[in-house]
């Protein structure tokens, strides 16, 4: 039964089909990668000398078989492909994927720095992936715990917090009990503890979210360096000496040239952060628990009246998030050099918030953020031993420029949960 | 769209966050104000002490916040008490000699709190000895000189938090504002040979340029964008520092000749603040000119066209809207201001403390305690200069602390965030002591508005 | 409540309608009293509950979640996994498709929520509580936002519930729906039953009983002496927050020393179109002139902004007053001066002068008889009637060429809205155009001296105030009739 007043009603939203007039949001972004793009085919291209080949090595040894690329040609080609996506964007074209044509864009500019970078030179490509998967385990278990929170309305900017909890409990309870497992798990459940004082005070006592995490980064500081220097520093041996978790290599698959080295032969800990990606991913679509949770982090009220316990979901879901960030944490001490160090998080949680924020709050978003953060990271000090005329330091401040660049709007549209941030309080 | 629904029909979101009227806004507002609404209206009867007692059993502001301080500093004493190793080894016989435990704990708690007091406020064996001329009155000053020392830059970066929480926004990029004012300070006050008085006023506006650029760089990412300032603000944090400043201190010619490690020259000495009371006390100028701030920005709060914006766009931004005033603008202004603030604290820091030169940790945590300060102070000018010069005291204290009983310096970062999170949670103070209910602004409360809004 | 049956809640706003639903619901607890279902008290602690006892409610505000699709709003809270514990999408589209095809209730499974228009959400609230298998539903002024033949098709979708047994409590304060389908009424008042009536009780009866004494909508006022155009809007476009041309190609003119009211269901675009008028919003297409002055241009250029605008003479009710209108922890003094601040004797220079904002505030607070314990109050804490008293206050107390006032008594108190009314009628005497916008007919038929009906973004006609209230209401209905020459007479 479709009265005329239904085909009016479909009418009218067919007419008005965004007016938003020609310059889109990705046209706005096509035109950035079109400018990036000829800078760098231009200021690459011309800054490399000609004839020099850059070589990129695969194999793990030095020496090794690898690319050998003419520097000159690549650096201007990679920067044309950059701007032709972004020339393509610009005209119309693959609107429908804008996410990947974002992500040809990006690789290829920085595809484009590396053979002008590496000119003359060779750059240890396996090695370089190894590190940039190793430094972004912390980032992807942190990002990881806020998007568990975040998905059901509770910011938490405490991550921080949690992975310096974690990492702490990880080398204080692995040492006592000269294991690193034990280690793992009361890494967990420092992070989880975190997690929970949010919660309470989150969703219990109402405090601003923001204002919580800080101050509880504050005082997870405070603790943490208290005892530090109370109990690790003079009695390092007993306190501070954990044992590590071993590199598991996966039998046949470690032994694949380039990817095996790269994916098989991990910590437990790495093997975990990528499994609980995945798990987190498939759950938040298909399970009731996604279900319930996006429900409860988009429009809370709406989810009570269907019998839907909010603040139990959100509970569950920060404390989930913490325990997941302690093992973040543990991926510090336990999962690597095994000492833990005053304030050794280092900001690593603000980086994976902005890896969560700039993988718009997805679980795989989140992965690729991390993994993008990882990267910046592991070429800093790649290129610092090339003696790169691009100051290391530069290099670091790009997982922050590409996560202002992306709330700004410039790539992409990042839009939070609606209820995120917001205390559920009965009227 | 986002924010309406927490406020249905406007009932007053925030009783006393919010303006202070035409009224009078002093150190003692929470307290006064809050009194005669406790007392029930038309309740004539009651006695003048009948109300004084009302208001303080009544969770007020006034008493939260005290009760607060007295919480964190019971929380540190069970700390200390617990990681003291003669309580831990009197806690080993616990059951046959309950006595030796609580007497340890006593001790270990009376000694380190008795240093915190002598650390920052006055030591009273140093004062009788200089009363009978055997040492000089400069050392009676000491703690109190170490305490203002600590307290002007966290005033500084609290005033810069304080003012955009009262226009809505939530600076958390206090830290890297402070770290581009040490900076812009830092090489003014390197770069040319000053005369007296200009270098040191010089060098501060290089300061206040430097901070304010960058927080007008976070209003602007708002204004321009719609992009969060908590977001754009933690990340400029860490571009400051230590990536951009690292950078810096290691160019030629800024680094300081014949070292090797990430430190800049240091700043002529007639670009120097001056010392408050003599050459041997680390007091400078900076506290004058930070409570001078204090003193403006009450101003611009109370009395000025532009604080009204702020306060209105702070409330209701839909409504200031509405009354024609411009949100982008306010945006602009406030981080502008915001980052000004925060660069005289960082600022303070390079021209006033040895080794009066740049490095990536220059400013220490100043920056996030700046939110903590903020908070503790209510986003009020007044409350935040009282709450910088508690934590000053707190972090002046703690150093003597190290010294004389061997407590670690973080214990002043664990009260100090403990403060906060019992003032955030007025609710948790309430139940812990049992006081009725009133309606306590907690700060932030109204901030609430998500990554969204 | 009989198995089958419409019963029809009737009570003005603020009666208790909405809050003694929310407690059948289980959303609220009760102070006292039971709830017996079937003959058995029960004590809903939570929605679950009363969802177990077969009771579903479509909310006012709907309670859908926007970025899901159709299907997982019906599902969620009540969903049906398969073995491995994967949510059954196939299940939850096979039981939209059931629920719509037994009750007529036509919607995509798939299709995002955000995407609907509001009547095709509310059958989706709908089909949510059917497919819990309820036998009592709970509709909350559900016709509160819909068109006219929207109105119609819910109240065959009503029908066909009740047809298949199903029982209703219909909330509402239109009598003509209820007398539509109602079977039983009951009137509620201030929280109390205060009468039970037959559907073929009269409208007037009914009218009495829900508002206690008869009140008749009636203002004085002369004819007015129309003068020069003070407003002229033409061929306005204006996209919403969404980006939907909701004011399209508007034609309007206001003159000095008239009220033009703007007739029409909420949601036709007259926020966008005030909005625009006040530079709150950008033009699309189209000119707005104030005095012969551009406001908007025809190459999408804004002169001025909103305080320009507010400079040259405007004054502004906005229609939601604790959202727009109001700074609720200001003071009343504060928000007396929100929009004037800046100007002496207010302001001068970088300052502000309390003394004179505190002598115009007891002034202000005197002459508009706003009940308040001092101009230091926080406006938050006053009751709607004065915090509009504040508002209007504020507007009309300077010298103005227009006034545009939307909904300026909605959610008002009987004396406040005379009051309201008759300052409006003193300031258009004043010889100040009037923009008035209201949703309220009456409140347009007691004012206005021309009325604009609104329907979907276009001004349909223009017709005089003594147009029957049958025309206008078919009008805003989006039906035209043939009678098009009338619309430009007066």
């Amino acid at each position: 039964m479709v009265g005329p007043g239904q085909v009016m009603v479909s009418d009218v939203v067919a007419e008005s089909v965004a007016v938003h007039g020609f310059w889109t949001r990705s046209r706005k972004s096509g035109l950035v990668y079109l400018i990036v793009g000829l800078f760098a085919a231009v200021v690459f291209g011309l800054a490399t000398k000609a004839g020099e080949t850059a070589t990129f090595t695969l194999s793990t040894k030095p020496g090794g078989a690898g690319l050998d690329l003419p520097a000159r040609a690549f650096a201007i080609g990679f920067g044309l492909v950059c701007a032709l996506t972004g020339a393509a964007l610009l005209a119309g074209y693959f609107r429908r994927h804008f996410g990947a044509t974002t992500a040809v864009a990006i690789v290829s500019f920085v595809l484009s720095f590396l053979c002008w970078q590496v000119a003359g030179n060779d750059l240890p490509l396996v090695g370089l992936a190894q590190q940039t998967l190793f430094l972004a385990v912390p980032l992807i278990l942190g990002s990881l715990a806020g998007v568990l929170g975040e998905r059901s309305g509770v910011i938490n900017v405490a991550i921080e917090g949690q992975l310096l909890t974690g990492a702490f409990c990880g080398a204080l309870f692995g040492s006592i009990a000269a294991s690193a497992w034990v280690g793992l798990v009361a890494a967990a459940i420092g992070g989880g503890l975190i997690g929970a004082i949010l919660a309470v005070l989150a969703i219990r006592y109402l405090v601003d979210q923001v204002v919580l995490g800080v101050v509880l980064n504050v005082f997870a500081m405070g603790v943490t360096g208290y005892l530090y220097d109370r109990f690790m520093q003079p009695n390092t041996q007993a306190y501070n000496n954990p044992p590590t978790f071993p590199a598991i290599h996966i039998p046949l698959l470690a032994d694949i040239p380039v990817i095996g080295p790269v994916l098989f032969q991990n910590t437990i800990i790495t093997y975990l952060a990528i499994v609980l990606v995945v798990v987190v991913s498939l759950a938040l679509t298909k399970t009731r628990w996604g279900l319930r949770t996006r429900a409860v982090g988009e429009h809370p009220t709406a989810a009570d009246t269907l019998g839907i316990r909010v603040r139990l979901v959100r509970y569950r879901n920060v404390i989930m998030g913490g325990l997941i960030a302690g093992i973040g944490g543990a991926a510090l001490t336990v999962g690597s050099v095994g000492q833990f160090g005053k304030d050794m998080s280092n900001g690593r949680g603000f980086i994976a918030l902005a890896a969560l924020i700039f993988g718009r709050w997805s679980p795989t978003g989140a992965l690729l953020g991390a993994l993008l953060f990882g990267f910046a990271d592991a070429l800093q000090s790649n290129l610092s031993s090339l003696n790169s005329v691009v100051p290391s330091q530069f290099l670091t401040m790009l997982p922050y420029i590409a996560t202002i660049l992306a709330v700004a709007g410039l790539v992409g549209k990042v839009r939070a949960p609606a209820a995120d941030g917001k205390p559920y309080v009965k009227s | 769209m986002s924010s309406d629904e927490e406020r249905p029909g406007g009932g007053p979101a925030d009783p006393d966050g919010g303006a202070p009227g035409t009224g009078t806004e002093t150190a003692t507002a929470p307290a006064k104000r809050s009194g005669p609404r406790a007392a029930v209206p038309g309740d004539a009867k009651r006695t003048r002490t009948g109300i004084v007692i009302d208001a303080l059993t009544t969770a007020n502001t006034f008493t939260v916040t005290v009760l607060a301080i007295v919480l964190a500093l019971a929380v540190g004493a069970v700390v200390i008490a617990l990681s003291d190793q003669a309580v831990l080894d009197s806690m080993k016989y616990f059951f046959a000699r309950p006595g030796d435990t609580f007497a340890a704990a006593g001790h270990a708690i009376g000694t380190a709190y008795a240093a915190l007091f002598t650390g920052s406020i006055v030591d009273p064996e140093t004062l009788n000895e200089a009363w009978w001329g055997m040492t000089s009155w400069s050392s009676v000053l000491s703690p109190i000189s170490e305490t203002l020392t600590y307290a002007a830059p966290l005033i500084g970066t609290g005033l810069a938090v304080a003012l955009a929480f009262r226009a809505g926004m939530f600076n958390i990029g206090a830290q890297g504002q402070a770290m581009m004012g040490a900076i812009g300070a830092g090489l003014v006050g390197f770069m040319v040979p000053w005369p007296p008085v200009i270098g040191v006023i010089a060098a501060l506006l290089g300061g206040l340029v430097g901070g304010g650029l960058w927080g007008l760089l976070a209003g602007w990412l708002k204004a321009k964008f719609g992009a969060h300032e908590v977001i754009t603000t933690i990340m400029l944090n860490y571009i400051a520092a230590p990536s951009f400043v690292t950078w810096l201190v290691t160019q030629h010619g800024v680094q300081q000749p014949g070292r090797n490690d990430p430190i800049s020259k240091a700043v002529e000495p007639n670009a120097q603040l001056p010392h408050l009371f003599g050459s041997g006390l680390r007091a400078n100028l900076a506290i004058i000119l930070v409570v001078g701030a204090a003193l403006v920005v009450s101003w611009l709060l109370r009395r000025s066209t532009l604080g009204f914006e702020f306060r209105a766009v702070g409330s209701n931004p839909n409504a200031a809207r509405t009354a024609g005033i411009s949100l982008n603008r306010t945006y602009l202004l406030v981080m502008l201001f915001a980052g000004v603030l925060a660069g005289l604290g960082g600022a303070s820091i390079v021209l006033g403390n040895t080794p009066n030169a740049i490095t990536p940790s220059v400013v220490g945590s100043i920056g996030f305690d700046g939110i903590t300060v903020a908070l503790l102070g209510r986003g009020r000018p007044v409350g935040t200069v009282l709450a910088g010069l508690l934590f000053g005291a707190l972090q002046a204290g703690a150093g003597q602390m190290q010294v004389t009983s061997q407590v670690p310096i973080e214990v002043s970062t664990i009260i100090q965030s403990l403060i906060v999170i019992f003032v955030a949670a007025p609710a948790l103070v309430r139940a812990i002591f049992r006081l009725r209910a009133q309606r306590v602004g907690a700060l932030g409360q109204n901030l609430a508005k998500g990554w969204n809004g | 409540m009989e198995p089958g049956e419409i019963h029809a809640l009737l009570g003005e706003n603020g009666a208790g309608k909405s809050t003694l639903m929310n407690v059948l619901y289980g959303l609220l607890t009760p102070d006292e009293g039971e709830i017996l279902v079937d003959d058995v008290p029960q004590r809903f602690g939570s929605p679950r509950d009363a969802i177990g006892a077969g009771i579903g409610m479509v909310h006012q505000h709907f309670m859908l979640v926007p970025v899901f699709t159709v299907a997982e709003n019906v599902m969620l809270g009540a969903e049906h996994t398969t073995g491995i514990g994967w949510l059954n999408r196939r299940k939850a589209r096979r039981d939209v498709a059931e629920v719509s095809e037994r009750y007529g209730l036509r919607v995509d499974p798939d299709a995002l929520v955000e995407d609907l228009p509001v009547g095709i959400q509310q059958r989706v609230e709908i089909i949510k509580a059917l497919v819990r298998e309820v036998d009592l539903l709970i509709l909350d002024e559900p016709t509160a936002v819909l068109t006219p033949q929207e109105i119609d098709d819910l109240l065959d979708v009503m029908r066909s519930l009740k047809d298949a047994g199903k029982s209703i409590v219909f909330i509402t304060h239109k009598l003509k729906e209820v007398k539509a389908i109602a079977d039983r009424i009951t009137v509620i008042r201030r929280g109390q039953v205060v009468g039970a009536a037959q559907p073929d009780a009269s409208e007037d009866e009914l009218a009495a009983l829900m508002v206690g004494r008869s009140v008749k909508l009636t203002v004085d006022k002369l004819p007015a002496s129309p003068g020069d155009p003070v407003l002229d809007v033409a061929g306005l476009a204006v996209v919403d927050d969404r980006g939907q041309r909701v004011v399209d190609d508007i034609d309007l003119e206001v003159r000095h020393g008239e009220i033009l009211g703007v007739a029409g269901v909420e949601g036709n675009g007259q926020t966008e179109l005030i909005e625009a008028i006040m530079g709150l919003r950008p033009a699309i297409g189209g000119t707005v002139r104030l005095n012969g002055r551009a406001i908007h241009d025809t190459l999408g250029h804004q002169y001025g902004t909103t305080s320009d605008i507010l400079a040259r003479g405007v004054g502004y009710v906005p229609a939601d007053r604790g959202h727009d209108g109001l700074v609720a922890d200001f003071s009343v003094a504060e928000n007396l001066v929100l929009d004037t601040y800046r100007r002496p004797p207010y302001g001068k220079g970088l300052s502000l002068r309390p003394t004179a904002i505190r002598e115009s505030a007891r002034e202000r607070i005197d002459e508009f008889d706003v009940r308040t314990s001092s101009y230091t109050t926080a406006v938050g804490t006053l009751s709607g009637g004065n915090q509009q008293k504040v508002v209007v206050a504020r507007e009309m107390s300077r010298p103005l060429e227009l006034l545009i006032a939307a909904q300026p008594t909605r959610g008002v108190d009987v004396g406040s809205t005379e009051f309201i009314h008759g300052r409006i009628v003193a300031e258009r005497d004043r010889g100040t155009g009037v923009l008035l916008v209201s949703s309220e007919l009456d409140e347009i038929l007691a004012l206005a001296d021309r009325i604009a009906v609104m329907y979907r973004g276009k001004v349909l006609a223009v017709v005089g105030p003594d147009t029957p209230r049958e025309r206008i209401g078919l009008l805003m209905a989006g039906v035209t009739g043939e009678s098009a020459a009338e619309e430009t007479d007066e």
